[in-house]
This record gives structure tokens, sequence and C-alpha cells, in this order.
């Protein structure tokens, strides 16, 4: 398709209809930006304006950084999805190596069991995790929100995918060199998947971030709340009309990834179809 | 140094590399799946000193449950709904945008943006703008003439409120998949077309785009009604289900038993619902997973 230009006539249709859209896809990111600017008695009018006359941001900023402790929140955040990522790469990498590159009794049984395991969506664990968690004390920690995703069946899937394609050749030298299986896994093999590994910590973070479900069952403490438990607890708890806060807490919350996939957008969106596989 | 094959590794290397995984995999997925399974035959309550078994209770209690019907019945419109509208807007889009170079990059982004921001806080969003005094959609219906509606409190509008923004969320994410398709069609199949006399927009597509993209649009249909399937937290923080029951989806149901009436036997019952018909879709998407070249 590359190289062929439409004619004067469709490129406009093709500007209208996909402008239109993007009307819509952006409508709610304007909306939230600019209310989150306003003072409450320009929020509540009966005529419709979307920018601000006057400027209540501080106000509004101030609130949603005050009313709950939002800083915190994303430091939890962060904690949260960096922990989370880390201990997918030291638990997973290891395992795709061992079934991409090695020959040992109960590989394909082992390769089988993370296909079936693939299956299993994560809500469906949640409450066994839950009652397990209760009896070791650890709800309201903040093990009780890593934990559970440190296994990854679909890295081990997508590494195992990618490992496939590394050149023997360059495993034997090493084990030449005299260097050990696991020393292959993090001296050899994690450079050489770097481009896998981007992908998949980018698909980690995003989900992990924006994950509402488990942290929802797992902890109650305000304390270890992560930034979406956060917001929804100011619009379920706080004054359901102060919509000026509320606006900027979300424009808080989002702007982290948000950011970040406007400065790498390519990475983004390869990271996000090359683990489109998973659900 | 004398094993026969290089790749031959010592037992104590692929128990080294190999057991944190496979005991993380015990304790997280293989063991609470079957656990769910299990605690489904019985009465068990969160807190309970002790549970016995009740055989299909549960499930025979289920049957008779108004709400899960409700909700079982909710999901699956949902489903149906958001599943062929975001899949052919995704394809829409990706089309009209790799169509020409004008703003192509813009667009893009704009209509990926949504699948990147958490949807917990845009649905509140959303919440804002669908308000019925203050919001913007209602401002816009004003001056479109038309009256104004309660989106998230009409029983007969809240749940395709909700498709919508399911729509609004997925349609980024099956645009780039069908993007990545596209980029894969070799433009000799065009010029060969060309050559047989599809030269144009809808003809091209006919002959030549459509049937390369199946796969992608096979995949792309799975995924997503598996996505749709776990819809959760627009329904928990806008609707809680309500107004009367009028937006219960399976996973809320599912919450709601645990956590709000503590009944964890029922609640395992209708995960092991759940988790039927997530298989199902789960099954066909291995078949094309497993189909496909390991990743370039």
């Amino acid at each position: 398709m590359t190289g062929r230009r439409l004619s004067r006539t469709m490129r406009g249709v093709r500007h209208l209809v996909l402008g239109l859209g993007a009307v819509v896809m952006l409508a709610p990111f304007v909306v939230m930006v600019a209310t989150s600017l306003k003072p409450k008695d320009e929020i509540f009018t009966p005529e419709f304006h979307l920018l601000p006359h006057r400027l209540g941001a501080a106000e509004n900023y101030h609130e949603a950084l005050t009313q709950v402790p939002l800083l915190h929140f994303l430091l939890n955040g962060v904690i949260v999805t960096a922990a989370i990522f880390v201990l997918q790469v030291l638990v997973n990498v290891p395992a795709a190596y061992a079934l991409a590159k090695l020959r040992f009794r109960g590989r394909s049984t082992l390769f089988g069991a993370v296909l079936v395991c693939l299956l299993i969506p994560y809500q469906a664990t949640a409450l066994p995790i839950y009652i397990l968690f209760h009896w070791l004390g650890l709800l309201n920690t903040y093990a009780a929100l890593v934990l559970p995703f440190t296994i990854s069946v679909f890295g081990i899937f997508l590494m195992r995918q990618f490992f496939l394609g590394v050149p023997d050749d360059l495993i034997d030298a090493a084990r030449i060199d005299g260097m050990s299986e696991y020393g292959i896994v993090w001296s050899v093999m994690a450079p050489a998947a770097i481009p896998a590994l981007v992908a998949f910590g980018i698909f980690s973070v995003v989900a992990h971030w924006n994950d509402y479900f488990w942290p929802l069952i797992a902890v109650g403490e305000q304390g270890l709340y992560t930034p979406p438990l956060g917001i929804a607890h100011l619009k379920l708890n706080g004054e359901g009309t102060a919509y000026g806060p509320l606006m900027a807490a979300a424009t808080i919350v989002i702007a982290p990834l948000v950011i970040a996939f406007l400065v790498a957008q390519r990475r983004f969106v390869e990271g996000i179809v090359f683990t489109g596989l998973k659900g | 140094m004398a094993e026969s094959s290089p790749r031959r590794a010592g037992t104590l290397n692929v128990l080294l590399l190999t057991m944190p995984a496979v005991l993380l995999m015990l304790v997280f997925l293989v063991g609470p799946l079957l656990c769910v399974i299990a605690l489904s035959f019985t009465d068990y309550q969160l807190g309970a000193p002790s549970l016995s078994l009740i055989g299909l209770a549960n499930y025979e209690e289920m049957n008779e449950d108004a709400t899960v019907r409700i909700s079982v019945l909710n999901t699956l419109i949902y489903v149906a709904v958001v599943v062929p509208a975001s899949v052919a807007l995704g394809l829409g889009a990706a089309l009209l945008i790799e169509a020409d170079r004008g703003l192509r990059g813009f667009y893009r982004s704009a209509y990926f943006l949504p699948v990147m921001a958490t949807l917990i806080a845009m649905a509140i969003v959303w919440g804002f703008m669908l308000d019925p005094r203050i919001g913007a959609v209602n401002f816009g219906l004003k001056w479109l003439g038309l009256e104004p509606l309660d989106f998230l409190h009409d029983r007969k509008l809240v749940l395709f409120t909700l498709c919508g923004i399911g729509i609004w969320q997925s349609v980024g994410f099956n645009m780039v998949l069908f993007m990545a398709g596209l980029t894969a069609i070799p433009s000799e199949l065009y010029e060969a077309a060309a050559v047989d006399g599809a030269r144009h927009g809808p003809s091209r597509f006919a002959l030549v785009t459509w049937p390369m993209l199946a796969p992608v649009t096979l995949f792309t249909v799975v995924i997503t009604a598996i996505r749709a399937f776990q819809v959760f937290d627009t329904v928990q923080v806008l609707t809680g289900g309500g107004p009367n029951k009028a937006s219960e989806v399976l996973l809320h149901t599912i919450y709601a038993e645990a956590f709000g009436f503590f009944r964890v036997g029922y609640a395992s019952a209708l995960v092991v619902v759940f988790l039927v018909f997530i298989l199902a879709l789960s099954v066909v998407r291995v078949f094309i997973l497993e189909g496909r070249r390991p990743a370039p």
C-alpha cells in the first residue's frame, strides 16, 4: 500500500472520518485536563465551555494531592510495577532459556503446562490466592500486590519463542569459555533478547500500573494503595461532585504512562503488538 | 566437556533454571485453579472456621438465581456488542490511516492513547462526561437539539453506555494488530491484483487485503472477546452493577458474592462458569498461537 496516494477528494474524506474519530478518542483526555484547570463555579454551569475563564488549577491539584496521599500512591505504583517486572525477569527468563535451548527429561511436560496455564485468566485464581494470603498473614502488604504476578507463563512463552531464534553457536562458545548455564542466561541470552525484554517490560508495566481487580481485593489499607485504587477511592468515598480535584487526580494518575507513550510511541506500539498474543 | 551432546544439561542446572518458575506456577496458577474448582462444591464462607462438601448445591442455586441469570446475559450482550464494533472500527481505522501519509502519526497515537491510559481513571472521566446535568456529552446532545440522557442511571441505557466505553478503549488495540497484519501483506499481491483489474479500493480490499487479514481478524476477535468477558473496572466504579442489576456482569457478581457477602463457595462456582467461557475462547487462541512462527 506504500507509495500510493489517494485522490484529493478521498484524502478529504479520510481526514473527515479519521478526524471525527480522533475527536471521540481524545475528548475524554481534553475534558479531563480542561476540567482540572477550572474553578468549581465554572464546572457547574448550565452552559458548556471547554476552556476555563479563570484558572482553578492550583486549588484542584492541591486538593487532589492533599485529600488523599496521591504522590504516595504513585510511589506505591512505581514500587509494585518495578518489583513485579524485576522478579518476572528473574523467575521466567531462566525457565524460558531451559525450555528453548536445553534438553532434559520433562521438558515437553513443562512446556505443555506453560501452554495450559496460559489459558487461566488471573481473576479465576484470585479467590484461592486471597485465602492463602489471609492464612499467611500477607494481605495488606506489598508482597500481596507483587507475588502472584512473579510467575508469568506468558513471559516464559514469549521469551522461549525469542530464544529459539538465538544461534546455538553463541551458547556453545560461552560453554567452551567455561561459563555456567546460569551465566549464559544473563550474559549471553538476555543481551541477545533485549527487544523481547523491552516488549515484555512495556506489556508488564502497562498491565500492572493499570490493574485494579487484584489490588482492590488484596489491599485495604490506604498506605498500600496503587494509583488505580487511589483514584477509585477518591471517586467512591470523596465528595461525588468534586469534579475539579477528581479530574486533576485522574490527570496525575494517567500522566506517567501517557507521557512515556508519547515519548516512545513506536516502542510502545511494537511492544503491545508483539505481546498482543496475550488476552 | 565430556558430554556427548553439548546441549544436554545437568539435572542440577535444569533444576536451578526452572525450579523457581515451576514452584510459583504450582502455588499461584495450578494450585489455585484446582482449589477454586474444589471450593465450588463446598459452602465455604470467608472467615468461617470450617466448610463442608455440598455437592452440586451451588450450581443448582445458581440455576435459580435471577441475579446470576441477568449477570451472564448482560456479560454476553456486552461481549456481543463490544467485539464486532471494536474489531470493525479497529480494522476501519487501520485501513484509513494506512491509506495515506497525511497525519498518519497523529491519528495512530490518538486512537491508541485510550489503550494506554489507566482504565479506572478514564472511566471516572467518562462518568463525569456522561453526567446528565453538567456532562459534556449531554451538552453535545442539547446542542444537536436532542433530549439529555441519563446514561448511567437509565436501566435500558446503562449496559450500552458501558459497551461504548469498552469499545472506545479497545479500538486502538485492535487497530495496531491490524496495522501489523497490513504491513505483512506483500505489495506484489496488490500489483498482481492490479493486473487482474482490481485497481480501486473496494476491489483491492475484497481480492487481497481481506483474505490476507483473515487470520489476524480471527485472532483479534478471540482476544477482544476474552478481554470483553473480563469487564469489571468500569462497572465497579461507575454503576456497581446497577441500577437494579441492569449492568451486573459476571466478574462483578463474583466480586460481590465473595467480598460483599463472603460466600466463597458460591463465588467459586461462578468462577467455574466464568472459566468455561474463557477457556472455550482460549482454546481457539492457543490453536492460533501454536500455528504462529517464532517471533521475529
